[in-house]
C-alpha cells in the first residue's frame, strides 16, 4: 500500500499541473497579504481562495486523474493486490498531495503575515476542504464510466457545494421569514462542507457582528466546545463517506 | 472667565477656612461620631474624620461645611440607610469610603444625594456597594470629581444608577470610573453640564444614558463593555468630542444609541469593536466628522428617520458592514470620507477616488431585513450580489453614496 501512495504521490507531485497550482496559490497569496495595507482585507480575500478555488482544483484535478489512471488501476488490479489497498491508496496520495500543495502554496504566506487563531483555522480548512472534495471527486469518477459525464458531474456537484446549495438556503431563508430559523440553520449547514468552514472562520472574522441575537445563537452553538467537536466530526464524515461509498462501488465495479 | 470666577471662589474659600474652625474625628479625637461633629460645626467649618469604620445611619449636612475624610475613612450605611444626604449649599465631601447603603424600589437611595442645593463639590471618595452612586437632585453648579464608584448587582431592578442627575444645571463630572451599576451615568432634564475623562465600563445596562438633557458636553470619556452601550435620547445641542466606545456586544447594544436628537456634534470619537457603532434614529442635523470606526459589525446604522446628518472626514476601517439602512429614503449626506472596501481609482490624483462609493451593501439590506441570513455571509453567492448590485443598484438606496471617498486614511 506504501509503495501505490509513494508512486501515486511522486507521480501527481511530478505532474505540472499541481506544481503550477501551488505556484499560483502561492503568489495570490503573497500578493494579497502585501498589497493589501489591512491584513484582514488579505484574510479575506484568502477566504475566497479556500472557498472557492481550493474545492475546484480538487475535485477537477482529482477527476480527471482517476480516470487518466484508469490503465494504471487495471493493472494494479490484476496483481496479487486488494482492490480495497488500491482504491484507498489513490485517495491517500491524491489528499496528500493536494493538501501538500495547499499547504505549501497558502500555508506559508498564511504563516508569515497571519500566524494566529484565524490563520491556523484557514490552513485546517484548506486541508479539511482538499481531501472531501478529492473524496466526492472519487465518487463521481467511480459512478461513471464515461469520462466527459464524470467531469461533468464533479463540476456540477462544485456548483451545487459553492453556490446552488446557498442559493436554495437564502430561497428558504426567505419563504420561511416567519418562523424562528436560527437553530434549522445549524443544521442545514451540516449538508454543505464549504459552509460548514466559511462560518467557522467567519466567527473568528466579523466577531462584533455575530455578536447579534442570530449571531449569538450560531456562535453559542460553533464557538463551544462541542460546537467545535461537532463541526469537525462533521466535516470528516464528509471525508470518510464518499470515499467509503467510492469504495463500495470500486469493490464491485466490473473494470 | 470661568477661570477667574473660580480663583475668586477659591480665595473666598480660602479666606473663610481661616477664620473657621477644625473639628476632627475619630478614635481617641475631640469627637467620635461625624454626626455630632457636623452638628457641632457651624457654617465654614471644616470636619475631619480619620480612618476608622463609622456607622452614622444617614448623615445629613444641612450646614455649609467641608468634610474631609483622612486616609479614606468607611462610612457605612448597613445596608439599611442613605449614607450621606447634602441639603445645604457649598458642602464638601472628600477623600471618603461609602458603602453598603440600603437598597430600596421606593426610595432611590444614594451613597452621596445632593438634595436641591448649589455648589456642593464630591470629590476621591470610593463608593462600594451602594444602590444609586452619587445623585444629584436639582443641584447647581456641583462638581463630582476622582470618584470610584461600584456596585455588584446582577439585575437591573436590583441596581441604581453610578452617577444619577435629574433635573440639574451646569455640573461638572470628572474623572470619575464607574462599573457595575445599571446606568453608568444618568442624565435626566440636566443642562449646560460637562462630562468628561470619565471611565464607565461593565454596567448593566448603558455606560451613559441621556434624556431631555439639553446643551451638555461630553470628552474624552470611556465607555466599555456596556450591556447597552450608551444611549442619547429626546435631547438637542449634545457634544460628544473625543469619547472612546468600545466592545458593546449584543443585538441591542450600540456604542452609541442616539434616538431623537437634534443640533449636535459627534466628532474625533473611536468606535471600536461594538456590534453597531452607532445607531442614529429620528435624529436631525448633527455633524459627524472625523471620526474612527474599527472593527464593528455595523460601523453606523442610519434609519430611514434621520434627516440632515453631515457624515465627513471619518474613517471606516474593518467594519463587516460599513453603514446598514432599513429603507429606501436618505435625507443625509456623506462626504469626503475614507471606506477600506472602496476599490475605486484615482486618475487625476487629487486623493479623491474619482467614482463615488456606495457604503450600503445589498447583503446588509438583507441581513437587516432577515437576520439568518447572517449565516450566508462571505459566501460565494452573497458576494455575486454585492457585485451586481453595485453596477446596477436597485435595492439600496441610490442617492447614499460618497462622492467624494478619500484614497487614504485620514490620520
Amino acid at each position: 500500500m506504501k509503495k501505490i501512495i509513494k508512486y501515486v504521490m511522486t507521480d501527481i507531485l511530478r505532474n505540472r499541473i499541481v506544481l503550477f497550482y501551488t505556484l499560483l496559490l502561492f503568489a495570490t497569496a503573497f500578493s494579497m497579504f502585501s498589497l493589501e495595507d489591512n491584513i484582514s482585507k488579505g484574510l479575506l480575500s484568502l477566504l475566497n481562495i479556500i472557498l472557492i478555488i481550493v474545492p475546484l482544483v480538487s475535485i477537477i484535478f482529482s477527476t480527471i486523474y482517476v480516470y487518466n489512471s484508469a490503465e494504471f488501476i487495471e493493472l494494479l488490479v490484476s496483481q496479487p493486490l486488494k482492490r480495497r489497498s488500491i482504491w484507498l491508496s489513490l485517495f491517500t496520495g491524491l489528499s496528500a498531495s493536494l493538501c501538500l500543495a495547499f499547504l505549501v502554496g497558502a500555508g506559508i504566506p498564511v504563516l508569515i503575515y497571519q500566524a494566529n487563531a484565524t490563520g491556523f483555522l484557514m490552513i485546517a480548512m484548506g486541508v479539511i476542504l482538499s481531501s472531501i472534495f478529492v473524496a466526492i471527486a472519487m465518487l463521481a469518477a467511480v459512478k461513471t464510466r464515461d469520462k466527459a459525464k464524470g467531469i461533468g458531474a464533479s463540476i456540477l456537484l462544485w456548483l451545487y457545494f459553492s453556490l446552488l446549495f446557498d442559493g436554495l438556503v437564502l430561497f428558504l431563508l426567505f419563504q420561511f421569514a416567519d418562523y424562528p430559523l436560527e437553530k434549522p440553520m445549524i443544521a442545514i449547514t451540516a449538508f454543505n462542507p464549504v459552509d460548514l468552514g466559511r462560518i467557522l472562520i467567519l466567527l473568528q472574522m466579523d466577531v462584533s457582528a455575530l455578536m447579534g441575537y442570530t449571531g449569538a445563537i450560531f456562535r453559542d452553538f460553533f464557538g463551544t466546545y462541542t460546537g467545535l467537536v461537532f463541526s469537525f466530526t462533521i466535516l470528516f464524515t464528509w471525508i470518510f463517506v464518499p470515499v467509503w461509498l467510492s469504495l463500495r462501488k470500486f469493490n464491485r465495479k466490473d473494470l | 472667565m470661568k477661570k477667574t470666577g473660580l480663583l475668586i471662589w477659591i480665595s473666598i474659600l480660602v479666606q473663610m477656612n481661616a477664620r473657621a474652625r477644625i473639628i476632627d474625628v475619630g478614635p481617641n479625637r475631640a469627637c467620635s461620631s461625624v454626626t455630632a461633629a457636623v452638628k457641632m460645626a457651624l457654617d465654614g467649618d471644616t470636619v475631619r474624620v480619620y480612618a476608622g469604620r463609622y456607622f452614622e445611619k444617614n448623615l445629613v449636612i444641612g450646614k455649609r461645611i467641608v468634610l474631609i475624610g483622612i486616609n479614606h475613612p468607611v462610612l457605612d450605611g448597613e445596608k439599611k440607610y442613605e449614607v450621606i444626604s447634602i441639603k445645604a449649599n457649598g458642602v464638601v465631601v472628600d477623600g471618603f469610603h461609602i458603602q453598603h447603603s440600603g437598597v430600596s424600589s421606593i426610595e432611590d437611595f444614594g451613597g452621596i444625594k445632593i438634595y436641591q442645593c448649589r455648589d456642593v463639590i464630591i470629590r476621591n471618595n470610593i463608593l462600594d456597594d451602594t444602590f444609586f452612586g452619587i445623585y444629584c437632585q436639582q443641584a447647581t453648579n456641583c462638581t463630582i470629581r476622582n470618584n470610584r464608584v461600584t456596585a455588584y448587582s446582577d439585575e437591573e431592578q436590583q441596581s441604581g444608577n453610578g452617577i444619577h442627575c435629574w433635573k440639574s444645571d451646569s455640573l461638572l463630572i470628572i474623572g470619575n470610573t464607574i462599573t457595575g451599576h445599571r446606568d453608568g451615568i444618568y442624565f435626566e432634564f440636566v443642562t449646560h453640564s460637562i462630562i468628561w475623562r470619565n471611565t464607565s465600563y461593565k454596567n448593566l445596562r448603558y455606560g451613559l444614558h441621556f434624556m431631555f438633557s439639553q446643551e451638555d458636553t461630553y470628552v474624552a470619556n470611556i465607555f466599555r463593555g456596556n450591556g447597552a452601550g450608551v444611549a442619547v435620547m429626546y435631547s438637542h445641542g449634545v457634544k460628544m468630542y473625543g469619547n472612546f466606545f468600545e466592545q458593546n456586544w449584543g443585538d441591542a447594544a450600540y456604542g452609541l444609541l442616539i434616538k431623537e436628537l437634534s443640533d449636535s456634534y459627534i466628532e474625533g470619537n473611536y468606535f471600536n469593536k461594538n456590534t453597531t457603532g452607532i445607531h442614529l434614529e429620528g435624529a436631525t442635523r448633527i455633524s459627524m466628522k472625523r471620526n474612527q470606526f474599527e472593527d464593528n459589525g455595523w460601523g453606523m446604522k442610519i434609519q430611514a428617520s434621520c434627516m440632515d446628518i453631515n457624515v465627513t472626514m471619518n474613517n471606516f476601517t474593518g467594519n463587516t458592514f460599513d453603514v446598514g439602512t432599513n429603507g429606501s429614503l436618505m435625507l443625509n449626506s456623506f462626504d469626503k470620507n475614507y471606506w477600506d472596501k472602496y476599490d475605486g481609482y484615482d486618475l487625476n490624483r487629487d486623493k479623491i477616488g474619482d467614482i463615488p462609493y456606495r457604503p450600503v451593501s445589498l447583503y446588509s439590506m438583507i441581513v437587516e431585513k432577515n437576520p439568518p441570513a447572517m449565516i450566508l455571509f462571505r459566501s460565494f453567492i452573497s458576494a455575486l450580489m454585492d457585485k451586481t448590485e453595485k453596477i446596477i443598484p436597485s435595492i439600496t438606496p441610490e442617492n447614499m453614496k460618497d462622492e467624494h471617498p478619500m484614497m487614504k486614511k485620514y490620520k
